[in-house]
């Protein structure tokens, strides 16, 4: 075996500038295919990672609906007749009902990693004679911090000022640019039910979507409680994140059931972005792969070539005592060397690309934490990459080898 | 108890591209150990062909041939392999060495493949070849840095590396010019009474074969005399 690999070597270097072009095509399709799905990834996380972490796995809350069982329904007695007069509407309001024993639940649930109750409002900003529209979200301001990087998307001011400080509120961007109010200046706030308050701005949020920037605010959820002239249990809405985002689903439809409120999973909130992504990779697979094969037909040629051009050492090896198989084996070393010297210096490159573009400014004013192009430096693709790159230089190895193997030493010392 | 180094019993041979022509008609020969046999015939008689039958390189023809006793007929491929490796060695009429090599790599590789000595070994007895021939001092030049003659005894110090029964040489002097020739003609003779190896010859040189042990003359596929 170490006389086989020492031949193939030796007659590697004979060829070296063929067989470093090959070894270069094998390190460019590496290169660029680690830098595409590198590049790919990062941005399809940065893109989801828009929604997602903003978005909870599962959201608990009540739809205001028809009544599923119409006045005139209960009155439905064929002999008789229902007359019915002055229908008053229920002051039903979308709160959950008995939200804290839900909290309760989930908070044991082993599934469940972190449950945050919000309060949601409508409120007019009142900006001299012109109401502008907005929608307030009590937050439990820790909670959506650690669980939905609610910090990261502050532009200007301290998430813990929300948190601590009373009547205080984080506007949206748009928002805040519309009013043009400033940290610390008091916007005036009226609710549905036509209550004023009046609230200090102790940030500005910026989520890259415009126009969620321009209707959302957040403020601490005791402050929204208050505005409403609520009591403190008085919540509309659950998020509940989970350990495993695929379980979200199934989840939702049980915690529906159990608690009897709508539950909506990130899956069928956010169906577009699954595809989105699903594309882009197939994408990013698919020119790889070709990247790839073309590399592996560069070997083929390369081999094929050197076999013809070393007929007479195949014969001279076969003569001496080397068989078939021995010959094989050499030819595939030769093409071994190519791609496995091709692939580690391709995997180099391709981390070298990776650093070279999460290094290039990439500003948004879409996405305000982002200051370089995004990369998933996941060593996945590293093993994907190699895997078949060794896989192709074999099978493009191979088939010159079998006809290196096949050569019949007599016709060619002869045909001299 | 046989002294038969090689044994040929019948070996016919036809070529069939484009019409089937026999070449080889039911040869039959031995070759003793120690021995220096020249076969030599017109061009086109089939001694090459013989030859290469012989080698085990050609497996396409009938009757039976055994190396050392041992029928080569039907044996595997990796097997001849084998035996061409430990017991024949081969001299061209081109010199065949690989250009990638150095001399002296050249001369070590077929005792490398068949691995009875350490690299040490192998290295140090292919020096020994060398010098035997008075090639020792281009043992680290490259194949092609040589002249014919030169690349020639180099063939010829691969052939012996392994101590191989018998040698087998296809118009070994072929290529080079009488002086040359002589010297190989020496070299062989060397061999076949030093140190009991068997030399199987083709060559049309009539001078060469008169001064060999033994002459088979071949004629259209049959063995003369």
């Amino acid at each position: 075996m170490k006389l086989l690999l020492s031949i193939a070597v030796t007659l590697l270097r004979a060829k070296l500038r063929q067989s470093i072009v090959a070894a270069v095509g094998v390190m460019f399709s590496i290169t660029m295919f680690v830098t595409l799905l590198g590049f790919m990834n990062g941005l399809n996380d940065l893109l989801d990672g828009l929604i997602l972490n903003r978005t909870p796995h599962i959201r608990l809350y009540n739809e205001l609906q028809a009544s599923p069982r119409q006045p005139i329904e209960y009155g439905t007695d064929s002999t008789t007749h229902a007359f019915i007069r002055s229908v008053k509407p229920k002051d039903e309001l979308p709160r959950l009902r008995n939200a804290t024993a839900i909290m309760d639940a989930l908070e044991k649930d082993p599934r469940v990693l972190a449950v945050s109750p919000r309060l949601v409002a409508q409120v007019f900003f009142n900006v001299g004679t012109v109401d502008l529209n907005g929608q307030v979200n009590g937050i439990d301001v820790m909670q959506e911090i650690r669980y939905y990087k609610f910090a990261d998307y502050l532009v200007a001011g301290d998430p813990q000022d929300l948190a601590t400080g009373n009547n205080t509120i984080v506007l949206g961007k748009g928002l805040a640019d519309m009013m043009e109010a400033g940290i610390g200046e008091v916007v005036q706030v009226t609710t549905a039910t036509g209550e004023r308050t009046m609230l200090r701005v102790s940030g500005i949020f910026q989520s890259g979507i415009a126009d969620y920037d321009k209707v959302q605010c957040y403020a601490n959820i005791k402050t929204v409680q208050k505005l409403l002239a609520r009591p403190g249990s008085y919540y509309t809405d659950i998020n509940v994140k989970l350990h495993d985002l695929l379980t979200a689903p199934a989840l939702a439809k049980e915690l529906s059931a159990r608690f009897d409120v709508d539950a909506l999973d990130v899956q069928t909130a956010n169906a577009q972005f699954e595809t989105g992504s699903d594309v882009r990779n197939i994408i990013s697979y698919a020119v790889g792969m070709v990247l790839l094969i073309v590399a592996g037909f560069g070997i083929y040629n390369i081999l094929n070539m050197m076999i013809y051009e070393k007929l007479d050492a195949i014969a001279i090896l076969k003569a001496t005592g080397f068989s078939g198989s021995d010959v094989r084996r050499i030819f595939l070393m030769l093409s071994m060397i190519i791609g496995v010297l091709g692939a580690v210096s391709g995997l180099l490159g391709g981390f070298a690309m990776q650093n070279v573009i999460d290094n290039i400014p990439f500003v948004t004013a879409a996405l305000p934490t982002v200051k370089t192009f995004p990369i998933d430096y996941n060593p996945k693709y590293y093993i994907i990459a190699v895997t078949f790159a060794l896989l192709t230089t074999w099978v493009a190895g191979w088939f010159p080898a079998r006809k290196a193997s096949q050569v019949d030493p007599v016709e060619i010392i002869r045909g001299k | 108890m046989s002294t038969n180094v090689l044994e040929v019993r019948k070996v016919s041979k036809s070529f069939h591209d484009p019409v089937t022509v026999p070449v080889l008609r039911e040869v039959s020969l031995d070759v003793r150990r120690g021995e220096f046999v020249s076969i030599t015939g017109k061009s086109g008689c089939g001694k090459s062909t013989l030859l290469y039958i012989l080698s085990t390189m050609d497996t396409d023809y009938e009757g039976e041939v055994a190396i050392d006793g041992e029928a080569t007929r039907g044996l595997p491929g990796s097997r001849l392999a084998e035996i061409r490796n430990e017991k024949i060695g081969f001299v061209f009429q081109f010199h065949y060495l690989l250009a990638e090599f150095s001399v002296l790599k050249n001369v070590m590789l077929p005792g490398l493949k068949l691995g009875r000595y350490s690299e040490e070994e192998v290295e140090h007895r292919a020096m020994e070849r060398l010098r035997e021939l008075d090639m020792h001092d281009h043992a680290m030049k490259s194949a092609n840095q040589l002249s014919g003659g030169q690349k020639q005894r180099v063939a010829i110090a691969r052939s012996l590396i392994n101590d191989p029964l018998i040698i087998m040489g296809d118009e070994p002097t072929g290529n080079l010019d009488s002086r040359n020739s002589d010297i190989v003609f020496d070299i062989f003779k060397h061999i076949a009474s030093q140190h009991r190896q068997s030399l199987l010859v083709v060559t049309h040189d009539n001078d060469f074969a008169a001064r060999t042990d033994r002459t088979i003359v071949m004629d259209d596929g049959r063995v003369l005399s």
